[in-house]
């Protein structure tokens, strides 16, 4: 064994928990310059660990650029899990299947794109907008008529949904028709070929995945979440054996040639992949070849920690706190419980579209066996380890998990021997079981820190989430 | 006659009450989504009857060995309120146990070996059948050790503390037997332990000859169908037996019905729990076993989807009604045999969900099911 290398793994796991750890201490600080301060700060100190050599070797390996934005999708999708199963209640399952979805929603946008069609994006735009246009609509009708059955609203939903989607194929088709002439030919690209429009187009395909994964998990919320807890884990994980069943049927069942179905879909642009620059000396060469990768993974990462956080400590957030700890007298306080579960899970799936989407654009490869449901329990045994209701656990469950059992504990194993690694599967379970014997509420329970104890941007919020920091913490689905 | 003007009056009152509005609407969307699925498989099997025959009798053999798994969850799910996650691993571990027992140390010849003048028949049944009872006695440990390390410290837990738990030993038994020395990750061919033998009928039952294929337009089935039927049949008798007629049948039911109260009538809860883990284990090894031979291929995540699709079906029949289980389970089979044929194979698992979904908004306590009761 290589006693220097696992040393130095190490030390720069617990570097990276402890930056991951001053970015959320920074964005708990009160004045807008000190917050703005650390998040450029926090940029910086990365950007510049990746850029650095010492002695010609890259201090910061692939290996380590990989678990850093392993452990930055993790960290949203177990953020967006821990808001629907930890602050809310509701054991789902199905947040590897809007993970699956926003990856191969937002790679097909990029991938159509790269390849001269804007049929992907537009598509998909006038989807999301209209869908969450029917959506408004059909809910303000359905709001005048008071306890419409779920099965009704569900066909109602469904249609205008439906309706939506096939204006916005109709719309998109001719709209991409006429935008086609943009890119040019390959000999004299247009200038929706350039690099720069392939950057903006990556930033809506994120928004839009996410906004695509949040539509889908409300069609699918509004039946399921009436079911109860133990079924709704069940259907949850329905959900997810059907998402990767149609991901493998891509090509076949969908309509959808370029994804290639359980071959893998190649090709999609790995924008966020060249973390640092080309090998030219002196600043000018850092900055030639730049490209704003770590930038864009940086910036939905601090989007998705703002979103959650912000809903987290925001009225409705303790509207969900009061469904989760008493259905029946939430419900007394004037909460309409069958709402806020909804509005958590599309908040949820919303998280993990982004996730997904990151995900696709730094790999460049997809191929459903990564959307197993069986990978999907990894953000569930997270949000279990980091705490049911509290986002700091989350976060460092998230990092520690990618950085210790996925890399350090990969390196050890895989110098142990050939078979070894195969013991990870097997050590997984033995310490879920552990936790859920010794500490089932989670190692931090609802403790918070930093960032989402303080007082938020512009947020006028004294209270603390669950109250006091030493109240007894209490488990979800009691 | 001003009474009577009083009454006129007031009767419009409950007319204006009638029940939540728009409820028509989620209706008429289930019963045309159920009059095109029936229009269409009907229309597929008038078309050609003798296939759709054939893929219900398929339907039956899957319908069968569902109704063997779906029953230890109904019964834990009854007595516990757990899903036992582990119980489509435990369901994989007696298919495994059988191959090992068959493949590597020839169990089911043990008579023909002892007593070398035996009946070849008979040698095969007696073979078979101990076969058979060490899986179903592995699982049984199998079981109740789990129940007794997991579960057991988590009674008094969240629910979904022990739902967690469950889906750890599920991982942990599937993971653990893909390790190179256990059960290695492979799909392993099985060998039967008796030998298979397949009829088809046309004017008659004949046999088929083994390496020819069945003549077109002909039903087919196999001694394995038969078997698969027949222990499913006499589990579900004995279960009901056990359940309606014995002590520790009632005991189940008490302990089910409510658990303290149970306790204070002298009732072993403990025990009983054990004792429904284990029954249930025990025909899951049946059920295994019996998978293994009727599709003659294992490896270690065998059980997942089964598992899930026989939990679906005792949610379907009424989770905590035996013969709801066995209904279910043969529902669960045809509607997974009719997806098969007639409308994608991939989109099997996609029908088992979409059931379990409609049935529990449209009846929330399933077929068999007794309305949940007021707990105070």
């Amino acid at each position: 064994m290589e006693l220097g290398y696992l040393a130095g793994t190490i030390v720069k796991m617990v570097a990276l928990i402890a930056w991951i750890y001053g970015l959320l201490w920074g964005l708990g600080r009160k004045k807008l310059w000190q917050k703005a301060l650390t998040v450029v700060l926090a940029f910086v100190v990365i950007q510049a660990v990746i850029l650095a050599k010492l002695g010609g070797v890259a201090l910061f390996s692939a290996f380590d650029q990989t678990l850093l934005y392993q452990a930055i999708t993790m960290a949203m999708v177990a953020l967006g899990l821990n808001l629907i199963y930890g602050f809310n209640g509701q054991f789902s399952l199905a947040q590897w299947g809007f993970y699956g979805i926003g990856a191969y929603c937002a790679a097909d946008i990029t991938y159509r794109w790269t390849n001269g069609d804007a049929s992907g994006l537009v598509i998909v735009g006038f989807g999301v907008i209209l869908g969450g246009l029917a959506i408004l609509g059909v809910g303000k009708f359905l709001k005048r008529k008071r306890g419409v059955p779920v099965l009704s609203s569900f066909t109602f939903y469904l249609f205008a949904i439906v309706a939506a989607g096939l204006v916005a194929v109709w719309l998109g088709k001719a709209v991409s028709t006429a935008l086609a002439p943009g890119f040019g030919t390959a000999e004299a690209p247009g200038p929706l070929a350039s690099p720069m429009a392939l950057q903006a187009v990556f930033f809506l395909s994120v928004i839009f995945a996410g906004a695509f994964a949040a539509l889908v998990s409300f069609i699918f919320g509004l039946p399921v979440l009436s079911l109860g807890s133990d079924y709704f884990g069940i259907a949850t994980l329905g959900f997810a054996i059907i998402v990767k069943t149609l991901l493998v049927n891509s090509d076949t069942i969908l309509p959808f040639p370029e994804m290639k179905g359980g071959r893998g879909m190649l090709g999609i642009p790995k924008i966020l992949a060249s973390m640092a620059p080309g090998d030219e000396p002196g600043i000018a060469g850092f900055f030639k070849n730049w490209t704003p990768a770590w930038l864009w993974a940086f910036v939905f990462l601090i989007l998705v920690l703002v979103i959650v956080r912000n809903f987290v400590r925001s009225s409705t957030g303790r509207a969900t706190l009061a469904v989760r700890e008493d259905e029946i007298a939430a419900r007394a306080m004037g909460i309409d419980v069958a709402g806020n579960k909804l509005l958590t899970f599309v908040v949820g799936s919303f998280v993990a579209g982004i996730g997904g989407a990151i995900y696709a654009h730094y790999m460049g490869f997809l191929t459903p066996s990564s959307f197993d449901f069986i990978a999907g329990f990894n953000p569930l045994i997270i949000v279990v380890f980091g705490g049911l209701g509290s986002m700091t656990g989350t976060i460092a469950a998230s990092f520690g998990w990618i950085f210790f059992l996925e890399g350090f504990l990969r390196v050890l194993l895989g110098q142990l021997g050939t078979d070894a690694p195969s013991w990870r599967f097997v050590l997984y379970p033995i310490a879920l079981l552990l936790l859920m014997l010794v500490r089932p509420q989670g190692l931090l329970g609802t403790v918070e820190w930093g960032f989402f104890r303080a007082e938020g941007f512009g947020a006028r919020l004294k209270e603390a989430i669950a109250g006091p920091p030493g109240q007894k913490p209490k488990m979800a689905g009691e | 006659m001003p009474a009577s003007t009083v009454n006129t009056k007031a009767a419009p009152r409950p007319a204006a009450r009638r029940g939540p509005p728009l409820a028509w609407v989620g209706w008429v969307f289930l019963i045309l989504l159920a009059l095109v699925t029936v229009i269409y498989i009907g229309s597929k099997a008038w078309s050609n009857p003798i296939l759709f025959l054939q893929n219900f009798l398929d339907g039956l053999k899957l319908g069968f060995v569902y109704a063997l798994i779906a029953l230890g969850y109904t019964m834990v799910y009854g007595i516990v309120k757990l899903i036992n996650f582990a119980h489509g691993d435990v369901f994989m571990v007696g298919a495994f146990t059988s191959f090992y027992a068959v493949s590597r140390f020839n169990l089911h010849q043990w008579p023909l070996a002892l007593f070398p003048g035996i009946n070849p028949g008979l040698s095969i049944v007696i073979g078979s059948l101990t076969v058979v009872l060490l899986s179903m006695g592995v699982c049984v440990i199998l079981a109740v050790t789990i129940e007794r390390v997991a579960y057991k410290p988590l009674r008094d837990a969240p629910r979904i503390a022990a739902l967690i738990t469950a889906i750890g030993v599920s991982f942990f038994l599937e993971f653990f037997g893909a390790l190179p020395f256990v059960f290695s990750g492979r799909f392993i061919p099985y060998k039967s332990p008796f030998p298979t033998t397949a009829w088809y009928i046309q004017d008659g039952i004949h046999p088929i000859v083994s390496g020819t294929a069945s003549p077109d337009n002909t039903i087919s089935f196999s001694n394995i169908f038969l078997i698969i039927a027949a222990a499913s049949i006499l589990v579900q008798i004995l279960l009901q037996f056990i359940v309606k007629r014995t002590k520790v049948g009632i005991a189940m039911r008490a302990a089910s019905y409510d658990k303290s109260t149970a306790r204070l009538m002298g009732i072993n809860v403990d025990q009983i729990i054990s004792f429904t883990f284990a029954i249930g284990a025990a025909f899951a090894g049946l059920g295994g076993v019996l998978y293994a031979v009727a599709y003659s291929s294992i490896w270690t995540q065998l059980g997942i989807l089964p598992g899930l699709k026989a939990f679906v079906a005792a949610v379907l029949g009424g989770i905590g009604s035996i013969p709801g289980a066995f209904v279910g389970a043969l529902i669960m089979g045809q509607a997974e045999s009719l997806t098969m044929s007639y409308i994608s194979t991939p989109m099997r698992d996609a029908v088992a969900f979409t059931i379990l979904i409609i049935v529990l908004l449209v009846k929330p306590t399933g077929l068999f099911g007794e309305p949940a009761q007021e707990k105070a």
